[in-house]
């Protein structure tokens, strides 16, 4: 592995300042679950490394008056694992952040580093796209917000301009009858990476019979996750008892636009999109009518 | 060969004191504190970093290779090349778990002309830090001129195909071919006739299979450290299942008489057949050498482990049986092409006997082919060979009983061999426990307890592996106290220290607590062979069988002289001795025995009686229509230990080969790109199982006693490895109505089979 100067910085003004000196050579370090493996495999360099886990309020969940949450970028996995408000009203959020890693790498995780890591496949990404996630983004030029679907642009990259830091999310207040879910596939039953993954987030009205709207997003089935609005066009406005589970399915695959890699191959990668949104959508519609009920911890598939 | 006491050569199960029982074992408190010193724990003063090139090509010549800028890096201290090893000897050496021509041995440490996989090694580096050496790696210039890689059987095949070895000329049954061939050997076993064989057949089925090339997956990676001194002796410390195996090739590669090689061993995590050829051994000692003598440490990386060392065979098997109206077969044939990686020695060989091994059958014929191909060269893994044949033989026989409407135990109970049966090879089997095997898995709360729900199937299948002996040495100190150490040079991989230790117990006649076993190195401890083969506990635990009848002797003499009486009016009795009124315990007959003169007995033994093992599992599946992916809800191992010295590591050895064969059977696999490059060279893409990917492993120990050895004992190790990929692909077979031909059954190949039944297309 490359040396490196290591930089733990107190405020996000210490870390724009060493970005904007550094340029290029500098990188971010958050949970450091995927910067420390890609440097010690040779994958990324770095001559800086900028820890930000110290700047204190990056660490802190906050509760808005509004009912949403904003949370700051170096909350781990872990924390919000047992985080009851994070797990009772963003359920969909709380599948995605739960499953990632065992329970060391829950430790170390952020959801804003697996969001920055912009892996095709990433677990939260999906879930942050249906819950109307907004990045904010601090950089040379002040702060900015950009909502998570647009945020991931190619594998690896995102739209933060050289300089930028990201440090929260915001997430929305769920409206009523609100429910989502997040389910992946992987071959094993723990330590892989999502062959497939969708996430669903419905909004019911007519206590629980009629869908007002619907949020689909897929994972690793492109080259970034996809959000589907296919989907929320045909289902919104729909009875919920009328919905074909085979079309939204087929809705489902025609919006992947999968490749065939180690992990798994074209054909499997399209098929579980469908199979995996029409599950998610079945957990959602259960949750969003029970919704005052706490989900269960990540279902298993 | 030691004689036989009568006490195990009937089935009359005699009764003993330690044998059977379940001690902890004596390096248990080292390792579950973590104070157990594996090969990457050594540190010695002065000691330097090694690494390795590899090669980032699959087939290609090296045209040049350039070290002078890794050379001048400061901190670099040792670069070393193929052009520093000597030239090999073109000769074969017997390693124990397959043989080996030493050329491409030390072709395969270091390559000389051409590199023959992705992950070959090139050339290595000592260096005072782990970083200078890495940046000294990225200084090497290698100059190749690429080849066109060769990664499966059917390329290999091809009349066209390029050839790895331009020397490789295929051996069939001693006659060389003239043309040069990607093909090393064929071998044949037949007997009958086997058209007319076929034609009294009722039914045949005729199959062809694919297995992928997988990995032991050891839990530690190959480390080894080296010190040569100045006066050429060469001690090296290796995480290795047979020291003296390490000692004889690092001095057959390196051309050093083996009296100048000690080698130490360390804990080792694992090994399962991967750890007996070296990689790293004569790396380390021709760095040491050309470093001014300090010390060298090579430990590999997880990638390193997958890329580099041996993983074993990927194999395409044609299988084609016939059975009578009433379940017989009448005839067997099977033919066997086994990837060996990039130089001769796929187990193809031991496959060829494994195949048919359980079945009872007259006429059968089986052709086995060892074929290189651009990947790491084959090591042994768990009963080598015998998981890739058996899942394909187990699958034939399951789809004849299932369509000749036979219960797959009756199947096999029909045609079940027995003492004085063949194996292919037409050697007879000697007392085995098989049919036994198959009753109680019949008689198991598993079998009789219906299987119900939708999606899921229940599979059986059976697997036979031979074991072996080879030689071992072993001594016993007595001490005053009554103790005995007991000094072995047999690597413990699976809780060997309490089954040898055990074995000596019951042979003194004292209790387990007072048996002290110790790993000893070359130096210390006579020749032993490798473990491996299913034999520790067997072959080397003749010696201690030996050494506790020998200690006990020297005992009698000693209190006879002191006692002023006849030898022969010395017996023992309880746990001490006794002659006329004269009577004392162990322990004080120990002090009295040591009061003129140390007592100290060795022994070595070479034990030919190695009994057959035989396995019968039975695994409960459910399948997820639309994801393809197979549960395991259930599984019971049946298997026949002979006698089981320590049932819970029995247990824990037949779990750990289910859990292995599992993995092989239903991800676990080698992802190469048309380029020939691994994929997916780490632990989270090249997927064993986790704990939560398996069932509750059920085991019943069948015990029929193996009248060549003093306590009935049967290698335990291997046997269990190689029925559990048939098991489950039977299994998938029962809940969802198609048969997977290819290993591993992973999630898209199981889709993909069942798409192919349903006409479904993801793609309508």
């Amino acid at each position: 592995m490359q040396a490196f100067d290591y930089h733990p910085v107190s405020t996000v003004n210490e870390a724009l300042a060493l970005l904007a000196r550094e340029g290029a050579g500098a990188r971010l370090l958050n949970g450091g679950t995927d910067l420390l493996a890609q440097l010690k495999e040779g994958r990324r360099s770095a001559n800086h490394v900028i820890d930000i886990k110290r700047i204190p309020e990056l660490s802190e969940v906050r509760e808005l008056q509004d009912g949403g949450i904003w949370l700051g970028a170096a909350v781990t996995c872990r924390t919000l694992s047992h985080h009851a408000v994070w797990r009772e009203r963003f359920p969909g959020l709380h599948d995605a952040t739960h499953l990632i890693g065992g329970v060391q790498i829950q430790g170390r995780a952020t959801v804003v580093g697996n969001l920055c890591n912009a892996s095709p496949a990433a677990d939260s990404i999906p879930a942050l796209i249906v819950h109307r996630v907004q990045v904010c983004i601090a950089g040379p030029s002040g702060l900015r917000r950009v909502p998570v679907e647009g945020f991931c642009t190619a594998p690896g990259r995102t739209v933060l301009l050289p300089g930028e830091v990201v440090v929260a999310l915001e997430v929305p207040p769920p409206p009523a009858e609100f429910g989502a879910a997040y389910l992946r596939f992987i071959p094993r039953n723990e330590m892989d990476i999502a062959v497939a993954g969708a996430a669903v987030a419905v909004e019911l009205g007519g206590e629980g019979s009629r869908f007002q709207s619907v949020r689909v997003a897929l994972g690793a089935v492109g080259p970034t996750p996809l959000a589907v609005d296919a989907i929320g066009a045909r289902l919104a406005g729909r009875p919920v008892a009328e919905v074909s589970l085979d079309e939204i399915a087929s809705l489902a695959r025609a919006a992947a636009r999968p490749i065939s890699d180690l992990r798994g191959t074209l054909a499997q990668r399209r098929h579980l999109a469908g199979v995996l949104t029409v599950r998610a959508l079945r957990v959602a519609i259960d949750r969003a009518r029970r919704s005052v009920t706490p989900p269960p911890l990540s279902p298993p598939l | 060969m030691p004689s036989v006491p009568a006490s195990s050569s009937e089935t009359a199960a005699p009764a003993w004191r330690v044998v059977g029982t379940r001690p902890v074992r004596p390096d248990g408190v080292d390792k579950v504190t973590g104070r157990a010193l594996y090969g990457a724990d050594l540190s010695l003063p002065g000691m330097l970093t090694g690494r390795v090139l590899r090669s980032p090509l699959a087939h290609a010549r090296i045209k040049k290779i350039d070290t002078s800028a890794a050379r001048a890096l400061p901190g670099v201290r040792a670069v070393v090349t193929s052009a520093d090893l000597p030239r090999a000897a073109d000769r074969i050496e017997d390693l124990g778990e397959g043989a080996i021509n030493l050329r491409y041995l030390s072709d395969n440490l270091l390559a000389g002309e051409k590199v023959l996989y992705h992950g070959h090694a090139i050339a290595a580096v000592a260096a005072t830090s782990a970083s200078i050496a890495e940046q000294a790696l990225a200084l090497i210039r290698v100059d190749y001129e690429p080849l066109a890689p060769v990664m499966t059987v059917t390329e290999a095949l091809k009349p066209d195909a390029p050839l790895l070895l331009a020397d490789l000329h295929t051996d069939r049954m001693g006659q060389r071919d003239a043309a040069p061939s990607n093909v090393a050997s064929h071998l044949r076993h037949e007997r009958g006739k086997l058209e007319e064989g076929f034609r009294k057949a009722a039914l045949i089925i005729d199959r062809r299979f694919r297995t992928e090339t997988v990995h032991q997956g050891y839990i530690e990676p190959q480390a080894a450290t080296a010190q040569v001194q100045a006066d050429g002796q060469v001690t090296i410390w290796s995480s290795t299942q047979g020291i003296f195996a390490v000692r004889s090739q690092v001095a057959e590669v390196l051309g050093l008489p083996v009296s100048q090689i000690k080698v130490v061993p360390t804990e080792i995590g694992g090994g399962f057949g991967g750890k007996i050829s070296v990689y790293l051994e004569p790396l380390a000692v021709l760095l040491s050498r050309h470093a001014g003598f300090l010390p060298v440490r090579l430990v590999m990386s997880r990638t390193e482990v997958l890329t580099s060392t041996g993983p074993t065979s990927g194999s395409d098997i044609r299988i084609r049986i016939g059975a009578d109206a009433e379940g017989r077969l009448t005839a067997m044939q099977a033919e066997l092409y086994y990837e060996a990686g990039a130089y001769p020695g796929s187990p193809v060989g031991a496959a060829a006997v494994v195949s048919f091994a359980p079945y009872a059958c007259d006429t059968m014929r089986v052709d086995g082919y060892d074929v290189v191909v651009n990947r790491p060269r084959a090591s042994a893994y768990r009963a080598p060979g015998g998981t890739n044949v058996a899942f394909a033989v187990e699958s034939v026989i399951d789809e004849l009983a299932e369509s000749l409407d036979l219960d797959p135990i009756e199947m096999r109970l029909i045609n079940a061999v027995r003492e004085g049966d063949r194996r292919p090879d037409n050697l007879p089997l000697s007392k085995i426990g098989y049919v036994e095997c198959l009753q109680a898995l019949r008689q198991s709360d598993h079998y009789r307890t219906p299987l119900t729900g939708r999606h899921r199937g229940r599979g059986v299948a059976c697997g036979y592996w031979g074991n072996w002996g080879g030689q071992s040495s072993a001594t016993a100190v007595l001490n005053s106290d009554g103790s005995v150490g007991f000094n072995v040079a047999s690597t413990d991989i699976g809780g060997s220290r309490a089954s040898l230790a055990m074995q000596l117990a019951e042979s003194l006649g004292i209790d387990y607590s007072q048996v002290k076993p110790r790993i000893g190195d070359t130096d210390s401890v006579s020749y032993n062979d490798v473990t491996g083969g299913s034999r520790t506990t067997f072959a080397t635990g003749w010696a201690a069988y030996e050494l506790g009848q020998k200690l006990s002797a020297e005992l009698r003499q000693r209190l006879a002289l002191l006692w002023e009486v006849p030898v022969d009016t010395v017996t023992r009795q309880g746990d001490g001795f006794a002659a006329g009124e004269k009577r004392v315990g162990f322990a004080e007959a120990a002090r009295l025995a040591c009061e003129d003169a140390p007592l100290m007995v060795s022994t070595t033994v070479h034990p030919k009686g190695y009994g057959a093992a035989f396995s019968v599992q039975c695994a409960d599946v459910e399948v997820d229509p639309d994801t393809g992916k197979v549960t395991v809800l259930r599984y019971t191992i049946v298997q026949d230990a002979g006698k089981a010295v320590h049932p819970s590591y029995v247990e824990g050895q037949m779990q750990g080969g289910v859990a292995q064969g599992i993995g092989w059977a239903l991800n676990e696999e080698y992802v190469y790109n048309e380029k020939g490059e691994l994929l997916n060279g780490s632990l989270l893409d090249y997927r064993m199982p986790t704990a939560c990917d398996l069932p509750m492993i059920d085991t019943v120990i069948v015990e029929v006693p193996n009248p060549g050895h003093p306590y009935g004992v049967r290698g335990v190790g291997e046997v269990n490895i190689i029925p559990p990929a048939g098991t489950l692909a039977n299994a998938i077979h029962r809940a969802t109505g198609v048969r997977l031909t290819a290993l591993p059954m992973s999630p898209p190949r199981v889709l993909a089979a069942l798409w192919d039944k349903s006409g479904y297309s993801p793609f309508a």
